[in-house]
C-alpha cells in the first residue's frame, strides 16, 4: 500500500477550495492552513505559460522531518502517510526546518501540524476532504501499488513532475503537467 | 471505533448506504467507494441537514453538518444536485463563515437625532416594523405607493416583492440586471427569444470547442461551468480565450487572443465573416431556423480579418484559424455569452453578435452547445390579487430603454433625483441584500438619489455600506439559519431543492419570509401571506408535486423527469421560436422596431490619454464580490485585492511589488485607500486589473474595512447601453498616485470624502 496523489495542472484553477475544505475538514483554526495554491508565470506578454498547484505534504518516502524529530512524534502510518502525534510534539520546529516543502506550520496550541491524508476519511472509504471538493476533478487520490488504481494509471500515462526532486526526498504528490 | 481500511473494504461490499445513510431512507443509492462525501462519522453525534448555498447565484444544493452541540462542522455538495454535483466551490465551502462573522448586523437599528447628531439606536423586532409600515403608509398617502421601490439581490426577495406588490408597487430591480447580465438577455431574446438567465444552458462538458469572449470561467466560479470546463479539457476540447489579460482561463486554452480592450465586436464580425466567407456555417440549420441570413452575410462581407486586425491587434491568421477551429467543432462548439456584459454601452450589439456566432454554428439546441433546460413550475397558495398599477419605472424614462425585460436597478436610482420633466420621483427604498453603492457605477448619484428619499429600510446580514444610510436596518439571518422558498431553477432536468435551518439564527437575527410577513400584517395586507410559518407553504407546495417537506429534509434536493421537449433540438426538428418571424433572428426585427441596428456594428471607443491606464476589474474564485470579503475564511484565502500591473509600466513609473499606490481616475476622483501593486506579465500595457469587493469602507466591517482598493469608486463615467438602459463600466482609465494624497490636501474637502459611509450620510442630511 503506497498512498499519492496526483494534481492535473492543466485543469486546476487555483480557487482554494481544497485549502477551506481542509481547514473546515479538520479544523484548523483561521490563519493557518496544511495546504496552499501556488502559481508560476513565464514569459513576457503575450508569450506565458502559467502553471497552478494545490501544495501539501509530500508524504515522502524518504523523509527527513521523520528524521530530525527528536521525540518521535514525526512518524510513518500505512500506506507511507507521514503524521505527527500531537501529544509527543514538543513544537520544537526540527521537522519544520527540514521540510523543502515548507509543508508544516506551528498550531497555535503548541505543536507542529501538517497534512494527514485525511486519514480518517481514507479509513472511512472516503477520500481526503481537498480531493472530494475539488470542483475541477484536478486531484486524484489512491493506492500506488494498485496498478490498476485510477492514480496509478493517470501517473503511467501522463507526463509527471515532483516538487524538489534535488532534495531526494521522493515525494508522493505527483503533477500531471 | 476505530474502522481499519480492511474492515471498511468488507463493509463496503455489504452496501456503504445501510451503514452510513441509516438516516436517510429515500437514498437508496449511494456513489461509489472513495466518492462518498455524505458518510456521517461513527459517532453519529453528527446531524445533517440540506440547504442550497446563498453565497452566490449558482444556488449549488448541499449540506451542512452540525455537531451535537449545534456548531457547524462543514458545508459539502449533495451528489444528486446538477448545480454542484455534489462537490461546493470555495465560497460555499467557506460559507460557514458568513455565520461565524462576528460584524454581523445583530438587532434592528432605527436612526435617531439628537442634539443635532444622527446615530443608530438599537430597537425591538415590532418597533422596527411599526415604523416601517407607517412610513411606508404616511409616504403611500402623500406620493403614492409606487414612488416605493425594492432593490433585491438573494433568495429573500420573492418575499418582500410580494409584500410590495400587494402594496401596490411593482418596482422590484436588481443590479444582477441593468449592472451585470442585462445586455446578455436582451441580445438572447432579440435572437432566439429567449434569454439565458441562470444557470446558462450551455452544454460545456459535451462541447468540443469553448469560445470564452470576456468570461474567465475558473476565476468567476459559477460552479457547475467550472466543473465542466474541466470536463472539456479531459474530453480534448479546444478552448479558445479573448482577454486583454492573462485570465486562468487563458493559460488553459489552446488560444488565446490578447485583444485590444474594447474591440469585441469587431473580431466577433470577422469571425462570421470567415465563416461565412468559407462557407462553414450549418447551412441545413441556418435555412430552416433562422431569419435574415442574406442581410447578415451582406453586413459582413467587408468586416475580413485584415479589417478586424486594425481594431482588434489580432492577425487575421489567427482570426481565420479560430473561425474554423470553431466551425469545425460545430456544432458542439459554444461561443459563451458571459455575465457580466456591461462593459462599453454597446453591450447588447456585442451579445447579440455572441448570439448570431452561435446561431452560424449550429450550437443553439444542440449538444456541445446550447442544452434546452428545463425548469419546475411549482403552484402557489391562493392569495389576493395584486392591485393594478398605473406607474412603473418605465414612466421615468418614457420612450427609452423600451427592450429591458426588468427593470433597472440604476434606472430607479435615476428617477430618485427629482426632474422637472418627471411626473413623479421614488421616494422610498427597500434595500435587501444589495449594497447599492458598490453596485451601482456613480456613487455621487447613488447619494444623491438616497438624500432625495424620505424614507429607506435596508435589510441585509451585514453592515454593508449602504446600512450606514438606512434610516431602518434590520438583521437578516443568513442562509444556514432559515428556510426559503424552494429552488427550481432550470437545467438538464426540472428540480427542487430545500434550504432548511441547520442552526437557529444567531443574536436578533431574522429570516426575510418572517419579516415580510410581519411587515404585511402590520400594513393590512395579511391575505397575501397565506401562511403561519413558511414550512406550511413549503409542504404545500411539495405535496402538489408528489413529495413533501418530510422528504425534502431527508433528501435535499429532487430531480424530476423533463415534461416538454428533447434536451435537444433534433435534427430536422420543427422548432418555433419565441420571435417576431418564430426564427432564430439573425436580422433582429425587434431591434430595428424601436429604431436599433438589426445587424451588430462595431464603434469605436474612447482609449486612455498617455500616462492613464483602463481600469480593468473581475473576480477572484474565493470571493463573491463585496458580499464575502468580510467572510474570516474566504478573507483567510484572499484579505486585499492587489493591482496587476506590467512590468513595464511599473518600470516607467518606477512601481515595486508591493508597493501602495493610490489610483486617480479621468473624472480626478482619486481612491480612498491604496492598493498594493502586483507586477505581472499577465496584464498588458494599456490596462490595470483587479478584483472587485474590496476597500470596504464601513469601519463597522472589521476585517476588511480599508484593505485593499474600490474600483466602483472609480467608475464615474457609464456608458449608458440605449438599447435596455444597461451601465457600461470598462470606460474609465486610471493614473497612479505614489504619496498619500491625504497628506497634500490637508483640510479640504478630500478628508471629508474619506469618511465612512455612516458619518458621510451624516454630514449630507445636515448640510
Amino acid at each position: 500500500m503506497r498512498y499519492a496523489m496526483a494534481i492535473d495542472t492543466k485543469k486546476c484553477v487555483g480557487c482554494s477550495d481544497c485549502v477551506v475544505a481542509c481547514q473546515t475538514e479538520n479544523n484548523i483554526p483561521i490563519g493557518y492552513s496544511r495546504d496552499w495554491i501556488t502559481e508560476t508565470v513565464e514569459g513576457i506578454y503575450p508569450g506565458l505559460h502559467l502553471e497552478i498547484r494545490s501544495e501539501r505534504c509530500n508524504h515522502c518516502e524518504n523523509t527527513p522531518c521523520v528524521r530530525t524529530c527528536p521525540t518521535g512524534a514525526s512518524h510513518i502510518i500505512e500506506g507511507g502517510i507521514v503524521k505527527v502525534n500531537h501529544e509527543e510534539c514538543i513544537g520544537c520546529g526540527a521537522c519544520i526546518q527540514s521540510c523543502p516543502y515548507d509543508a508544516r506550520y506551528s498550531h497555535p496550541e503548541g505543536y507542529v501540524d501538517k497534512c494527514t491524508f485525511c486519514d480518517h476519511r481514507i479509513n472511512n472509504g472516503q477520500d481526503p476532504a481537498c480531493v472530494s471538493v475539488c470542483p475541477t476533478h484536478c486531484m486524484y487520490f489512491g493506492d500506488l501499488d494498485d496498478p490498476n488504481s485510477e492514480i496509478s494509471k493517470i501517473v503511467s500515462a501522463r507526463k509527471v513532475k515532483v516538487l524538489a526532486p534535488e532534495a531526494g526526498t521522493k515525494p508522493q504528490i505527483f503533477y500531471l503537467v | 471505533m476505530k474502522t481499519t481500511r480492511r474492515d471498511f473494504i468488507k463493509i463496503s461490499s455489504m452496501g456503504v448506504g445501510g451503514l452510513a445513510l441509516s438516516a436517510s431512507p429515500v437514498l437508496g443509492w449511494v456513489p461509489g467507494f472513495l466518492k462518498i462525501d455524505d458518510v456521517i462519522p461513527d459517532d453519529s453525534k453528527v446531524k445533517r441537514t440540506p440547504t442550497y448555498c446563498e453565497i452566490c447565484f449558482w444556488k449549488c444544493a448541499g449540506w451542512t453538518y452540525t455537531d451535537e452541540k449545534g456548531k457547524i462542522l462543514k458545508i459539502v455538495g449533495n451528489d444528486d444536485d446538477q448545480h454542484s454535483n455534489g462537490r461546493f466551490c470555495p465560497r460555499g465551502t467557506g460559507g460557514v463563515g458568513m455565520y461565524n462573522d462576528e460584524d454581523r448586523l445583530k438587532t434592528p437599528l432605527i436612526r435617531e437625532e439628537k442634539d443635532g447628531k444622527q446615530y443608530f439606536r438599537e430597537a425591538s423586532w415590532d418597533e422596527a416594523l411599526d415604523l416601517i409600515s407607517k412610513r411606508l403608509t404616511e409616504i403611500g398617502e402623500e406620493y403614492t405607493r409606487e414612488c416605493i421601490a425594492l432593490f433585491t439581490h438573494g433568495s429573500g426577495g420573492k418575499f418582500l416583492g410580494n409584500v410590495l406588490k400587494a402594496f401596490g408597487s411593482g418596482s422590484i430591480s436588481a443590479p444582477s440586471y441593468a449592472q451585470c447580465k442585462g445586455p446578455r438577455e436582451v441580445a438572447f431574446i432579440a435572437t432566439y427569444g429567449k434569454g439565458l438567465s441562470s444557470p446558462e444552458p450551455t452544454d460545456i462538458r459535451n462541447t468540443r470547442c469553448l469560445v470564452l469572449i470576456g468570461s474567465h470561467i475558473g476565476e468567476n466560479m459559477h460552479n457547475g461551468q467550472v466543473q465542466e470546463m474541466s470536463e472539456a479539457i479531459d474530453n480534448g476540447a479546444t478552448i479558445i480565450t479573448v482577454d486583454p489579460r492573462y485570465s486562468t482561463a487563458a493559460s488553459k486554452s489552446k488560444y488565446w487572443l490578447p485583444i485590444k480592450p474594447a474591440t469585441d465586436i469587431a473580431l466577433l464580425l470577422a469571425w462570421m465573416n470567415v465563416i461565412i466567407k468559407e462557407e462553414l456555417y450549418d447551412k441545413e440549420y441556418i435555412e430552416k431556423y433562422t431569419f435574415g441570413f442574406e442581410q447578415l452575410k451582406n453586413h459582413v462581407k467587408n468586416k475580413t480579418p485584415e479589417w478586424a486586425y486594425g481594431i482588434t491587434t489580432i492577425k487575421p491568421d489567427v482570426i481565420r484559424k479560430t473561425a474554423r477551429e470553431m466551425a469545425g467543432a460545430a456544432p458542439a462548439a459554444i461561443v459563451h455569452p458571459g455575465r457580466h456584459t456591461t462593459w462599453y454601452g454597446d453591450d447588447t450589439q456585442r451579445l447579440r453578435a455572441v448570439a448570431v456566432l452561435n446561431a452560424l454554428l449550429g450550437s443553439w439546441g444542440r449538444k456541445g452547445g446550447f442544452y434546452m433546460s428545463e425548469k419546475l413550475h411549482l403552484k402557489n397558495m391562493n392569495t389576493p390579487e395584486y392591485p393594478k398599477m398605473k406607474h412603473t419605472w418605465r414612466d421615468a424614462h418614457p420612450g427609452k430603454y423600451m427592450l429591458a425585460d426588468l427593470a433597472l436597478a440604476s434606472g430607479i436610482c435615476d428617477a430618485t433625483i427629482p426632474s422637472v420633466d418627471r411626473e413623479c420621483s421614488y421616494k422610498a427604498w427597500i434595500v435587501n441584500g444589495s449594497n447599492l453603492l458598490t453596485t451601482i457605477p456613480n456613487r455621487k448619484n447613488t447619494i444623491e438619489a438616497i438624500n432625495n428619499l424620505e424614507f429607506m429600510v435596508v435589510i441585509d446580514t451585514m453592515p454593508a455600506e449602504i446600512t450606514g444610510y438606512a434610516d431602518v436596518v434590520l438583521p437578516e439571518c443568513t442562509y444556514l439559519e432559515r428556510y426559503d422558498m424552494l429552488r427550481t431553477s432550470k437545467h438538464r432536468k426540472p428540480s427542487v431543492a430545500l434550504r432548511m435551518p441547520a442552526v437557529e439564527p444567531k443574536y436578533n437575527s431574522k429570516p426575510d419570509w418572517w419579516i415580510a410577513k410581519q411587515l404585511a400584517e402590520k400594513l393590512g395586507l395579511g391575505d397575501y401571506v397565506p401562511y403561519n410559518d413558511i414550512t406550511e407553504l413549503l409542504d404545500w407546495q411539495l405535496k402538489q408535486i408528489g413529495s413533501s417537506l418530510e422528504e425534502m429534509q431527508k433528501i435535499g434536493v429532487k430531480n424530476i423527469d423533463r415534461e416538454y421537449n428533447d434536451l435537444y433540438i433534433l435534427q430536422g426538428e420543427e422548432h418555433e421560436f419565441n420571435t417576431n418571424t418564430g426564427k432564430i433572428e439573425l436580422y433582429a426585427t425587434s431591434f430595428q422596431q424601436e429604431g436599433f441596428d438589426p445587424l451588430p456594428n462595431y464603434t469605436a471607443h474612447p482609449e486612455p490619454l498617455p500616462g492613464f491606464y483602463r481600469l480593468n476589474y473581475g473576480r477572484a474564485p474565493m470571493h463573491t464580490f463585496g458580499r464575502t470579503t468580510n467572510n474570516p475564511n474566504l478573507t483567510d484565502l484572499m484579505d486585499e485585492n492587489k493591482l496587476w500591473v506590467n512590468p513595464k509600466v511599473a518600470k516607467e513609473w518606477d512601481l515595486s511589488n508591493n508597493q501602495e499606490v493610490w489610483l486617480e481616475n479621468q473624472d480626478g476622483v482619486v481612491s480612498t485607500f491604496p492598493i498594493k501593486v502586483r507586477i505581472t506579465e499577465r496584464i498588458g500595457k494599456h490596462s490595470v486589473y483587479l478584483v472587485h469587493g474590496f476597500g470596504r469602507f464601513d469601519k463597522r466591517l472589521k476585517r476588511s474595512y480599508g484593505k485593499g482598493l474600490d474600483d466602483s469608486e472609480l467608475i464615474t463615467n457609464v456608458m449608458v447601453d440605449p438599447i435596455m438602459g444597461g451601465t457600461g463600466m470598462r470606460g474609465n482609465f486610471v493614473t497612479f498616485i505614489t504619496e498619500d494624497p491625504k497628506l497634500k490636501l490637508v483640510g479640504n474637502k478630500a478628508r471629508k470624502r474619506n469618511k465612512s459611509g455612516n458619518s458621510a450620510k451624516i454630514n449630507n442630511k445636515q448640510a
